[in-house]
């Protein structure tokens, strides 16, 4: 018995679990959130040619600007708008109070147009700069509209072409308002009378302003989760991590006693390290990714059960406790290589090949297999070390052998 | 002497047969129940303050053409009646969406919204592709893996008990219906990761012992003690992991249900087909090339 040996790993295992206890409810609530636990409304936006516009970098880059605008007008908190690929925007809305009017103004990102009489498109979105609304003298409520230098070039020979004639703008080919050219305006400004309510003539500046999309853009794909069914998904995963945990904690201990004390305590740390590496990537926590976490749990455990099966083999061949614990960590080790190597490759192509979930998922799964195989191999052999070298206990039936 | 598992080889590939077959011909004749996810469509989850019948949800769906829409009651004590609501139709713009919406309100009264989706139909058949791709990509690169570390033939045995092992799932999902959404995607490459790693393990013993292996062995004696020898190890990780996996779907919730039973399926068959299957493909192939050699000499000698 060797008490400084034994009070260093008495240390060692109290330390891991304080910090545990003290660290691990914070560190899992800080990290970022999916829309499906929190609740929110997803979309995915694609842009695509018309005659008139072309898709290309730049325009995505001002369709990207002009959404990340009008979302800021809805006043959420931490909303994403990100590119993917050549033409698609995903959106992410968390803790949006009306999906539906959300959803609305992003789908109606459609082309504006201004058309004469005839049918003929004489201007487009990208030639407005801004629209307000407001209410005149005689309580009449406007919208007030300003064009670019080029836009007000176009627009005054188009009124003094057609004065007393109408000048329709559409919107996704739906006519937003047809209102009727009084006079030629040469100075770039204008305004739109006949609207019922300020809240009506605010609707519709906020479409000029921001529906004055460079190219067609139409919503591929909307999901929205409501809080509560995110908040119950949060719950039982929580709950289902718990039991998980405890079962694989109980089976361990059952079957390999001290070792498998060891394995658990370095399934411990592994979780710790699991979120600590999901904070400082920034990584975003969805309901697969919670899968992935407690899946990975079952299978970091693993290798230790392939160190302590070889243990017992080394044991009862005649070899001291030291000799075959060292043997069944030696002897495992390609195998542990081996064996995660090729999970790890299902895991790398998920992450290229998934998308939003999927991707989260494939995170998790990967850091998993990394991390696990550190701490099955490093942690339970460092901490093994010690308690073998304490020589606290020399019956190698209390390591399941 | 344990129980002979390798001798025994053509029993394991004809149980895996039996499975495999009536799951082959639900999916010849009746196809998958895809989600939205694959198909486009729109998905309303639906929680109302009263509970409601699927007739009275389907009543107010006629007054916008869409009696035809799946209507599904959440899983409560009552069969006809739940407060929960989902309803899977075709693609709807926005506006018709509110449109129902609100005819829910008027008609049968508050509701909260669990859960809204609207896939359109180009997202599903990427996604089709996608799953597709993903699969073959990962098999090829575990083959790659395999042959460098191993040997060609372990890589296709290997390989071999993975389709089994993905055939199974497709087909217990087919034949039972349950629905399949983006999830299950990553549940299938979950299962090929888990049970490639299953079937090393043993193939990584069998490697070992050849070491000592003299031509005059028998190759299936050895494989079967290597099989044994790991046999253990096998046990107490299916077991842990389907302790996780079985807490994720008994107390996970609805949502991840679907995913959690796609892990169960195959994790199980995975722990099989790497005990009774992967090796024994192996042994079959070696053996029957041992033959052809054999053959092959003995008509030199004539």
């Amino acid at each position: 018995m060797r008490w400084g040996n034994f009070s260093k790993f008495l240390f060692v295992v109290l330390a891991i679990l304080a910090v545990t206890g003290l660290y691990m409810k914070p560190l899992a609530l800080s990290i970022k959130q999916g829309l499906d636990l929190q609740g929110g409304t997803h979309v995915v936006l694609e842009a695509s040619d018309t005659p008139e516009a072309v898709v290309n970098d730049d325009a995505i880059k001002r369709v990207v600007h002009i959404i990340e605008r009008r979302i800021n007008e809805l006043g959420l908190t931490e909303p994403i708008v990100q590119r993917q690929g050549d033409r698609r925007i995903i959106v992410e809305l968390p803790g949006v109070k009306d999906p539906e009017q959300a959803i609305e103004m992003l789908g109606r990102t459609a082309l504006m147009e201004f058309q004469d009489e005839s049918g003929a498109v004489v201007m487009t979105g990208k030639d407005l700069k801004d629209a307000k609304a407001q209410i005149d003298q005689g309580g009449q409520k406007l919208v007030s509209i300003e064009f670019t230098d080029e836009g007000a070039k176009k627009f005054a020979e188009v009124t003094a072409k057609n004065v007393g004639k109408h000048i329709a703008i559409l919107l996704d080919k739906q006519i937003l308002t047809n209102p009727v050219v009084q006079e030629a305006i040469p100075n770039g400004q204008a305004v739109i009378s006949g609207n019922r309510s300020i809240e009506e003539a605010e609707r519709l500046a906020i479409l000029l302003r921001s529906g004055a999309l460079p190219v067609k853009v139409d919503i591929l794909e909307t999901r929205t989760v409501g809080p509560s069914l995110g908040e119950d998904s949060k719950i039982k995963s929580m709950q289902a991590f718990v039991i998980g945990i405890v079962s694989i904690v109980i089976f361990m201990l059952i079957f390999y006693r001290v070792s498998g004390f060891v394995a658990n305590i370095a399934l411990v740390l592994y979780v710790l390290l699991l979120l600590v590496a999901l904070k400082m990537l920034n990584a975003t926590l969805t309901l697969p990714g919670i899968a992935g976490i407690i899946l990975s749990m079952g299978m970091a455990v693993d290798a230790n059960v392939l160190i302590f099966e070889r243990f017992k083999e080394e044991y009862r061949n005649g070899k001291t406790l030291r000799a075959a614990m060292d043997a069944g960590f030696s002897r495992a080790f390609s195998t542990i290589v081996d064996s995660n190597i090729t999970t790890m490759i299902a895991a790398v192509v998920l992450f290229f090949m998934g998308t939003g979930p999927i991707k989260g998922f494939a995170v998790t799964l990967g850091i998993g297999i990394a991390l696990s195989m550190f701490t099955a191999v490093t942690a339970t052999r460092f901490i093994l070390r010690m308690l073998i070298h304490a020589n606290v206990i020399k019956n190698g039936k209390f390591f399941g052998a | 002497m344990k129980f002979d598992i390798v001798s025994r080889r053509r029993w394991w590939f004809l149980i895996s047969f039996i499975i495999l077959l009536p799951g082959l011909i639900s999916m010849v004749m009746q196809g998958f129940n895809l989600g939205i996810d694959f198909t486009g469509g729109t998905l309303l989850d639906l929680k109302f303050a009263r509970p409601v019948s699927v007739a009275e949800v389907r009543e107010v769906l006629k007054d916008y053409q869409l009696e035809g829409s799946t209507i599904q009651l959440a899983l409560t004590g009552s069969e006809e009646q739940s407060n929960n609501v989902f309803v899977r139709s075709h693609v709807l713009s926005e506006e018709e969406r509110r449109q129902v919406l609100a005819g829910f309100e008027t008609k049968i009264g508050a509701f909260e919204v669990l859960r809204v989706e609207k896939v359109g139909a180009v997202i599903g058949s990427e996604l089709t592709q996608q799953a597709v791709i993903a699969l073959i990509i990962s098999w090829a690169l575990m083959i790659v893996y395999i042959s460098y570390r191993f040997e060609f033939k372990f890589a296709v045995a290997g390989i071999a008990a993975l389709v089994h092992d993905v055939f199974i799932v497709l087909g217990i999902f087919s034949l039972l219906h349950i629905e399949i959404d983006a999830s299950f995607v990553a549940a299938l490459l979950t299962i090929v990761g888990y049970s490639i790693n299953d079937t090393i393990v043993i193939f990584d013993r069998i490697r070992e012992n050849l070491r000592t292996y003299k031509k005059s062995d028998n190759l299936e004696e050895l494989v079967n003690r290597s099989i044994w020898q790991t046999m253990t190890r096998s046990i107490y990780t299916s077991v842990t992991v389907l302790f996780a996996t079985g807490a994720l779907y008994l107390f996970g919730g609805e949502t991840t249900k679907n995913f959690s039973l796609a892990l169960l399926i195959g994790f199980t068959c995975g722990t099989y087909s790497s005990i009774f299957n992967a090796s024994q493909i192996w042994v079959e192939w070696k053996l029957r090339e041992d033959w052809r050699r054999l053959e092959m000499k003995t008509k030199g000698v004539k």
